[in-house]
Parts: structure tokens; sequence; C-alpha cells
């Protein structure tokens, strides 16, 4: 089946199979910050922005993202590189696997809650998990990032 | 291994319902996250019921109709929808998994397959709640949680009475995002009240008996208390890898107590 999607304001064309995953779809095609942790919905690294909303690409069938605009890191270079520097000097970058989708999903908060409590970053960022810190050097650095500290 | 062999896309809710009738292997495909959940999974014909316009919640004359395809998320941050019933319905989607995860997951697969661990079916229960189906037609949640007879359909719609309720939501997980191993959800209008508890592990049912007898009582403490604990005799719970039938029993007793008091204090 073919599919077109807005890749970071590019328009892109894809042969997928009706079983295919969005996130096998953009590895294959490059965009590798999207990682493959648990691949049964759970742990958060493989998120994308559909339409601005974070998403786990690893159960989205990729012939729903037909007609849809996608965001992987890639598309957030800027922001990107302001949080990750945050997190880092925080502490919170360790094996860093978990990043990239952290960042992400930081990003698409504070599109739909510019000013969040410590709470409501939590209960946004829970879908995200880490296996190497106990969260509070990210929640530190997201908060600097955010102005909220 | 998951294989999909056939993915169909109609056009209709009445297309829908037919290809899951005529077609052999067909299955609906909602949010789909059940999809990773199993090691092997083989569906000969996925009937992909995205592009039918069922993900909108409205507000009609008397009503909200929210639609199959609405997601979780949607529920919990629809703010017409939380201004009724004390936000029970926001409430009871908010501690599933992550905003990742209620951004894709939708309100009709839970209700359509009756799922036992579901925390919005014992909100919705607690409310006056009816689920609209293609072949079937519009039947109470109730009726259609209990009568099995009702197979093989296609859940178009949630439709909500409005009213002035006051409704309270209550859960108990091991951890955060994790599965509840009970929830119960209570709604009140005047002396009329209803109490639910969900996760036992099956699905939600109505405390008839506790309903029955706080409608003639006063609301003190001690009725709220009589209340708890028939609801906690009058249900009956299981035993599964998240917690005993003993434990949830007396954890039912806790959570309906707590659910009561609060739609109480809240007038």
């Amino acid at each position: 089946m073919q599919i077109n999607i807005t890749i970071n304001n590019e328009d892109r064309t894809f042969k997928v199979r009706p079983d295919e995953f969005l996130a096998d779809t953009l590895r294959k095609n490059g965009y590798k910050s999207i990682k493959r942790g648990c691949d049964k919905s759970s742990c958060g690294a493989c998120t994308v922005l559909l339409d601005g909303k974070p998403i786990l690409s690893c159960s989205f069938l990729s012939v729903r993202a037909n007609g849809h605009a996608v965001t992987t890191l890639e598309g957030e270079r800027e922001e990107a590189i302001k949080l990750g520097s945050l997190i880092i000097k925080e502490g919170g970058d360790q094996c860093g696997f978990c990043t990239p989708s952290l960042i992400l999903t930081t990003i698409a908060l504070k599109r739909e809650n510019a000013k969040p409590t410590d709470e409501e970053i939590k209960h946004y960022t829970n879908g995200n998990l880490c296996r190497c810190t106990g969260y509070v050097p990210q929640l530190k650095g997201i908060k600097k990032y955010l102005g909220v500290e | 291994m998951f294989t999909i062999r056939e993915l169909l896309q109609p056009d209709s809710t009445r297309e829908a319902y037919q290809l899951l009738q005529t077609e052999a292997g067909a299955r609906i495909i909602a949010g789909g996250l059940f999809l990773r959940l199993s090691d092997r999974l083989t569906i000969d014909k996925a009937i992909d019921i995205s592009g039918l316009g069922l993900d909108r919640i409205e507000e009609m004359e008397d009503h909200f109709q929210i639609g199959a395809m609405v997601t979780l998320r949607d529920m919990e941050t629809d703010k017409a929808l939380n201004s009724y019933f004390s936000g029970v319905l926001g409430k009871s989607v908010s501690g599933i998994l992550g905003v990742q995860f209620r951004n894709m997951a939708s309100i009709g697969a839970p209700v359509a397959a009756r799922y036992g661990f579901s925390d919005p079916i014992t909100a919705l229960l607690a409310l006056d709640t009816s689920v609209e189906l293609e072949d079937a037609g519009t039947v109470s949640l109730e009726t259609y949680l209990s009568d099995r007879s009702i197979k093989k359909d296609l859940l178009k719609y949630i439709l909500i009475k409005r009213d002035n309720s006051k409704a309270a939501w209550q859960v108990l997980r091991n951890s955060e995002t994790d599965f509840a191993l009970i929830n119960a959800a209570v709604s009140r209008s005047g002396n009329e009240v209803k109490i639910t508890v969900g996760a036992r592990p099956k699905c939600a049912e109505l405390a008839t008996g506790a309903m029955e007898a706080l409608a003639s009582s006063e609301w003190n403490d001690s009725d709220l208390e009589k209340a708890a604990d028939l609801a906690a005799e009058e249900l009956s719970f299981g035993t599964n890898r998240l917690a005993s039938a003993e434990y949830r029993k007396d954890m039912c007793r806790v959570l309906v107590l707590r659910a009561l008091k609060e739609v109480r204090d809240a007038d």
C-alpha cells in the first residue's frame, strides 16, 4: 500500500505492508532517533508526534499515518539541543536511549501547556520510562527548559 | 510475529458491520494497541474503522455523544465533557499508561469488548449511559455489559445523558500506570445514587443493594459505611496475578466509602 506522510515538513511517499508499524517505516527510512524499546506500547522510546500529539510509533499502523504530519526528533533540532543540554547538565543522560522520546514528549507538553506544575510535567511524561536514573535530573532539566523552576 | 493478511477500509459503519458478518476471520481494529500485546497474532482481514468519523465528542440536546474512536486523551481533556459529573470521565482515564498511549487508545474498544480491567467502563456505568450499535440499536450500557447475546456488532457511539449529578472516582493500583486492581465510581443526584465497582477483575457492575439502602437514608457516616459493606458483600470478586479476591473485597469497601463521602461532601 502506498502512503503519503509529511515528515518534519517534508512530503514523503512510502510503500508499506498493511501490518507494518510506523516505527519500522520511519527507522527503515533513516529516522533513527526513534528507538524500539519494549515494542509493546509501554516504554515510550518510540514516541513521535502525529499532527503535534505524541503517540507510540511501535504500535501505530503506518497506513493510518497516511495524509498526516509526523514529527520526529530530527525535525526539532533546535529545541532538542536546548532541552538535551539542560538534561545533560543535570546528569540526566546516562545511556541516552530514552532521551530522544522524552525530549519530543516535553516539546509536545510545552505546546499544550506552557507553564505546567511539577505534577503536570510528571503526568505528561510518565509514559517515558528510563532504566538508568530516578527521573529527578530529567525533571530538573525539563523545568529549566520550561522556565518553571 | 504479527500479520495482517488484508486491510479493509470501509467508508461507512454499515459497510464495516457487513464486512464483519460476511468476511471469515475479520476483526475490527480501533486504537490498535492490543496488536503488540501478543507474541503471535494473525488477522486475516482487519477492518480499519478510523476513517468513519467516529472520533468526535459532541454535545447533543440532552446528552453527550462520544464516538467509538474518540481517544482516552480526548476524554481526559474535553472541557465540556469534564464540566459535568465532577469531571469523573476524565479522572477515570487519566491514570491509564502515558499520554502517548491515551492519544491512541479508543474508548470504543474497551466498552465493545467489555474489558474487565477497564477504568472508564466503571465511570460510564455510574452515569446514565447507553451504547449505540450498528445492528442492535441503542441499549443501556448495563444491558450491553450483561447481555452476551449482543456480539459481532459494531459499537458506534457512547451516549451519556447530561444531568447535574455529582460523581467520584476511586482506583487502586500497585504502581502508577499499572492496571487497576480494583476501581469504583459513584454518582449522586438528590437521593438517587449509583455505585459501580470494576476490575474485580470482572467487568464493572452496579451494587444495587447498596444503592437501594442509600436511597432512603440520611447519608450520615454510618449509613455510608453500611452501604460500602453491602457493596463488598453483594458483588463477586476473583483472584488473578494482581490481587486476591479477599484483598479486592476489602479494598472495595474502602474505595466505595471514599467515593460516597466525596459525592456527599461535594454538595
